[in-house]
């Protein structure tokens, strides 16, 4: 850690003492180039020869070579920042140092003896002509010896453990650790503490890594876990009764090689080689984060992140990976009616679509209103498109509260330089935006680039603890307003010097009545500064969407062609949950099609059961406009359909069959709207940015209300972690202890 | 944490006395786990981690006072300002010595605030070393040394005899709440062999269980006993007494070096030299 800073400053103040402007902009320069190669050379694995750069440990030669030493080092260790400095338990290899004969000749004309040292592999630099015997019985004995004293202390109680099956103790002690101890001392016993609704600790299990540790203090930033104590009486622990409270806690749970911290919800629930593991996408944020689902039969019984260094690295939030269990909760799985008394009645498939078709046909296609909500997929909003158009509807929109939101280009509603784009720019501007409530994993990755890079962070907003310090630059967008016209002297001092300047706006903030015309000053902004900077193929205007089908639905051109203006007859919501009051007329009928009873489905007449996220496979678009694929991890409960098989029916009953039966054709379909969403997984570059992102004068209007917050509560953001047990029991705990808004000892429904 | 090391040391004479190993492990089972549930004190210290009591919560004011943060200012300025954190130990012993040895939560918050530090940063730092008292000390905090030549020269006579004398097992609080007894370390005294060292601060030497009591008693009355060795003896002078360096002079000549008159003496011949140097060069 300290290093860590200590390079940073040390780039800061070299950045500012130099005076050879070459230098300057070599040092600023430095991040967008790979790193520093330092001298190579030889080192002999086995008797193989690798090349090496000088800054490797005998572990990454190994690793290089193709041999791994099982370690408890291997997960972490290519993860963490270069000048983290590790600490974990290795095995060791042995290594011959030995000086090559000619070599010895030239200098001192004597031959030295071969020197063989037991060394740390991961402790230990490569040195030239490096001999490196990986399999020798004397390693075998020390790697013993090492894992001797690691089970010194574990329990032996891996039939009850959660990890057991998956822990790195157990393989390593299966292939390393002799057959059996020979301490015949008591073993110690650490009391367990409570860190929080989402972690289970049974600390006397801890080998103390202390990854968890340097995971909360070097990529989530918060300084609640240590090492306390000393020798045997060293704990994991947070002194004080504390718990973790940052968005991304559930990670060290993966990044635990012991049973010591589990996934509480998930804990005596299953055995790994019991669960299907299913590779699909997170909609939770607009971040498109890469999860690997597990499932049992027909339960989901837990999310973990998959590894993917251009989204989510390999982290995700608590909300992503534990509001699932939200999906068993009020669940729609059978088409409902609204009765005159209120109550719904069960439906038939035939009766529901019937209806629906009656209700649709009766009206002209003017006085129909298409909403579409956060989770949806792009198929679905084809469908939903193409069905409403059919109808003579153009009333079809996606971006909630924010009409003015424009969408001819794509690097209008993008983030332009990417999410990999925070570890190259040299300037961070933040409007009206808390990456760490919107998307959690997008600050760890700022958290990182502030810490390596030396990235300065400013902010125009509420200033709330990200984890990495940041000048705050003011509340409301009239900050804004000065930067764009040159009177604030950050922009004079800071921004306008920046080589690849990066603002990032939310797209909640646009959904202010001023939303034009920040992102209009933004534009201005872009006149005076490198942030479109044609040079470098840079384009640093951001919009962090927090809805996953945003950018989807936006790229299809889902937003209403004329101005709206007749009063709604009727209304289909299609999965939107968060919408105001006065959206929906009251004497609308409304058609609900969704996957849970929320918000949407209250004000529903008629109710058509959709499936979540987890049971269909669809595209969805991340906001840097990378189309990803999910793949369904099980069927949908009950008579709950596939959402654009709902419409591909629906259109059937209403006379104007839609030309797709299958996957495939509707890809077919998409491709000829927007041929780059079934380019899955690359992002279409976006040009136009002289057409797309220029200010219009007339529309500089601000109305100078302070920016807020844009969410409240992390946990509960949309029907899915509304109806999360996990999401109801972090809000209750942990946001009383990070947020003063939240009260503490507040009776809610979860105290029985 | 004394106490446990005292628990180790325990089923290390165990070890000596017991040959049969069997025997030795039910014994250590016998002699372990009733006296943490006896003790509480030593239970609690047996904990690394923080429990709220009365004199040790959160909450509980604590304030250095302005001489104390005159002396933080001066420890602060040997430290680069982006490394303030290093003073945290020296900062740490001032909180101690300010609070009667005792280090409290909130003070190592305060210092936590001082040096732009998480609070967690401290308590790893105070719960790493032994020095550092966590729980509540009495008035005089006994530090036996242990080590070989105090332990030899009798120093386990010493602590039974200041154990029964205050009525207190190691790491109490004697009723009257004048007594700690902790077993320390070597403190470099082993000349003057069994001594201890009372507040982190003051030695005392040569003892023997009836001069110790004695101490014991003075300072029960309020007294203060002299430091140092408590026999007739002058420093760590031996049996024989003064051997060598009889003359005064021959000690002092020594000490009473004027570094002033030097300094001048050493400037003079440099300017004289570079002098002689400018001339050669002409």
């Amino acid at each position: 850690m300290l290093k860590l800073f200590y390079n940073a400053a040390k780039q800061r103040s070299l950045s500012q003492a130099t005076t050879s402007a070459s230098l300057i902009r070599n040092s600023q320069r430095m991040f967008r180039s790979s790193a520093q190669m330092n001298q190579q050379f030889n080192v002999y694995i086995d008797g193989r020869p690798v090349k090496v750069d000088a800054s490797y440990t005998i572990f990454q030669a190994c690793q290089e070579a193709g041999y791994h030493i099982l370690s408890l080092i291997s997960y972490i260790e290519s993860r963490f920042l270069d000048s983290a400095i590790m600490k974990d338990y290795q095995l060791p290899a042995t290594a011959e140092c030995a000086q090559s004969k000619q070599k010895d000749l030239q200098n001192q004309q004597i031959t030295q003896p071969l020197i063989t040292l037991q060394l740390a592999a991961c402790a230990t630099n490569v040195r030239p002509d490096l001999k490196v015997i990986t399999k020798s019985e004397k390693t075998r004995i020390a790697r013993g010896g090492v894992m001797e004293f690691l089970l010194a202390n574990h329990p032996l109680d891996c039939p009850i453990c959660d990890q057991g099956g998956e822990c790195d103790l157990q393989d390593i002690s299966t292939v390393y650790g002799y057959q059996e101890g020979r301490f015949m001392e008591y073993k110690r016993a650490v009391e367990d503490k409570n860190i929080g609704p989402l972690i289970k600790t049974s600390m006397t299990r801890c080998i103390h890594c202390t990854r968890c540790v340097r995971f909360t203090e070097q990529i989530a930033g918060e300084f609640t876990l240590g090492q306390v104590g000393r020798g045997k009486y060293n704990e994991i622990s947070t002194y004080i009764e504390n718990m973790v409270t940052n968005e991304l806690s559930g990670n060290v749970v993966d990044l635990c090689p012991v049973g010591a911290l589990n996934n509480l919800p998930y804990s005596f629930q299953a055995r790994p080689w019991e669960l299907k593991s299913n590779y699909t996408v997170d909609v939770m944020d607009g971040l498109g984060s890469n999860i690997d689902v597990h499932i049992r039969g027909s339960d989901t019984l837990r999310i973990l992140p998959r590894i993917n260094e251009e989204v989510n690295e390999e982290w995700i939030s608590d909300k992503s990976r534990h509001a699932f269990d939200g999906l068993r909760k009020q669940r729609l799985h059978i088409p409902l009616l609204r009765k005159p008394d209120g109550s719904f009645g069960e439906l038939t498939w035939e009766e529901a679509l019937n209806k629906a078709a009656e209700v649709l046909s009766s009206v002209k296609g003017d006085e129909i209103h298409g909403m579409i909500g956060q989770f949806n997929d792009v198929e679905s909003m084809l469908a939903f498109k193409d069905l409403l158009n059919r109808l003579n509807c153009d009333n079809v929109d996606v971006r909630k509260n924010a009409p003015h939101f424009k969408a001819d280009f794509r690097n209008q509603y993008l983030s332009n330089s990417r999410i990999i784009g925070i570890d190259e720019t040299d300037l961070l501007l933040l409007v009206g935006c808390n990456p760490r409530l919107e998307a959690p994993v997008l600050n760890a990755r700022i958290r990182k680039a502030v810490g390596v890079n030396g990235l300065q962070v400013g902010i125009i907003g509420s200033a709330t603890n990200l984890g990495y310090d940041y000048v705050h630059l003011g509340n409301s967008p009239k900050t804004l307003q000065e930067l764009a016209e040159g009177k604030h002297p950050y922009l004079q001092q800071r921004l306008a010097k920046a080589e690849l300047p990066m603002i990032l706006v939310s797209a909640q903030t646009l959904e202010r009545s001023d939303g034009e015309g920040i992102m209009n000053y933004i534009y201005k902004l872009a006149e005076n500064t490198k942030l479109i900077n044609k040079k470098e193929k840079w384009n640093g205007i951001n919009i962090l969407h927090t809805e996953a089908s945003r950018v989807g639905a936006l790229d299809l051109g889902i937003v209403p062609q004329t101005n709206v203006t007749k009063k709604p007859k009727v209304v289909y919501i299609l999965g939107q949950d968060n919408f105001r009051h006065e959206e929906i007329p009251e004497d609308a009928f409304v058609i609900y099609q969704g996957h849970t009873g929320d918000e949407g489905a209250y004000y529903a007449d008629l109710i058509l059961p959709g499936a979540s996220y987890l049971e269909k496979s669809a595209l969805f678009v991340n906001t840097d406009g990378r189309p990803q694929q999910s793949r369904g991890a099980q069927q949908p409960p009950g008579f709950a359909r596939e959402d654009w098989m709902i419409l591909r029916a629906l259109s059937e009953q209403l006379g104007c069959p839609l030309p797709y039966d299958s996957l495939d054709e509707i890809r077919t379909r998409m491709a000829e709207l927007a041929p780059h969403l079934v380019r899955f997984d690359v992002i279409e570059p976006s040009g136009f940015e002289e057409l797309g992102l220029k200010a219009e004068e007339s529309k500089l209007k601000l109305n100078n209300t302070a920016l807020t917050d844009n969410i409240d509560n992390f946990y509960q953001t949309d029907s899915i972690s509304r109806n999360s047990m996990i999401m109801a029991r972090c809000t209750k705990e942990l946001n009383p202890k990070k947020q003063f808004n939240f009260k503490e000892h507040v009776q809610t429904w979860m105290t029985h | 944490m004394f106490a446990l090391k005292q628990l180790y040391r325990g089923s290390s004479n165990l070890f000596k006395a017991n040959k049969n190993t069997t025997q030795l492990f039910s014994l250590l089972a016998k002699y372990q786990q009733p006296m943490m549930i006896m003790n509480q004190n030593r239970w609690f210290s047996a904990f690394v981690n923080h429990r709220d009591t009365e004199d040790n919560r959160e909450d509980t004011p604590f304030e250095f006072t302005p001489e104390n943060y005159e002396q933080i200012n001066e420890i602060i300025a040997k430290y680069p300002s982006n490394y303030k954190h290093s003073a945290v130990i020296p900062l740490l012993f001032v909180a101690q010595k300010q609070n009667a040895n005792f280090l409290t939560l909130s003070a190592m918050n305060k210092i936590a605030k001082i040096l732009d530090m998480a609070p967690m940063q401290v308590y790893e730092v105070a719960s790493f070393y032994t020095m550092f008292n966590r729980t509540k000390v009495g008035k005089y905090h006994l530090q036996v040394c242990g080590t070989t030549p105090c332990m030899l020269r009798g120093a386990r006579d010493v602590m039974q005899a200041i154990r029964e004398y205050a009525h207190i097992n190691n790491d109490e609080i004697s009723e009257d709440g004048l007594f700690t007894i902790s077993e320390v370390e070597c403190l470099g005294a082993c000349v003057n062999a069994p001594m201890m060292q009372v507040n982190n601060e003051w030695f005392y030497e040569d003892l023997t269980p009836e001069n110790t009591i004695a101490l014991l008693e003075k300072w029960k009355k309020g007294e203060e006993p002299n430091v140092g060795p408590q026999i007739n003896r002058n420093c760590s002078e031996g049996p024989l007494g003064r051997t060598s360096l009889f003359k005064p002079e021959e000690i002092e000549g020594v000490h009473e070096r004027d570094f002033v008159e030097v300094k001048k003496q050493y400037d003079e011949a440099k300017a004289k030299a570079a002098a002689a140097a400018a001339a050669a060069k002409k």
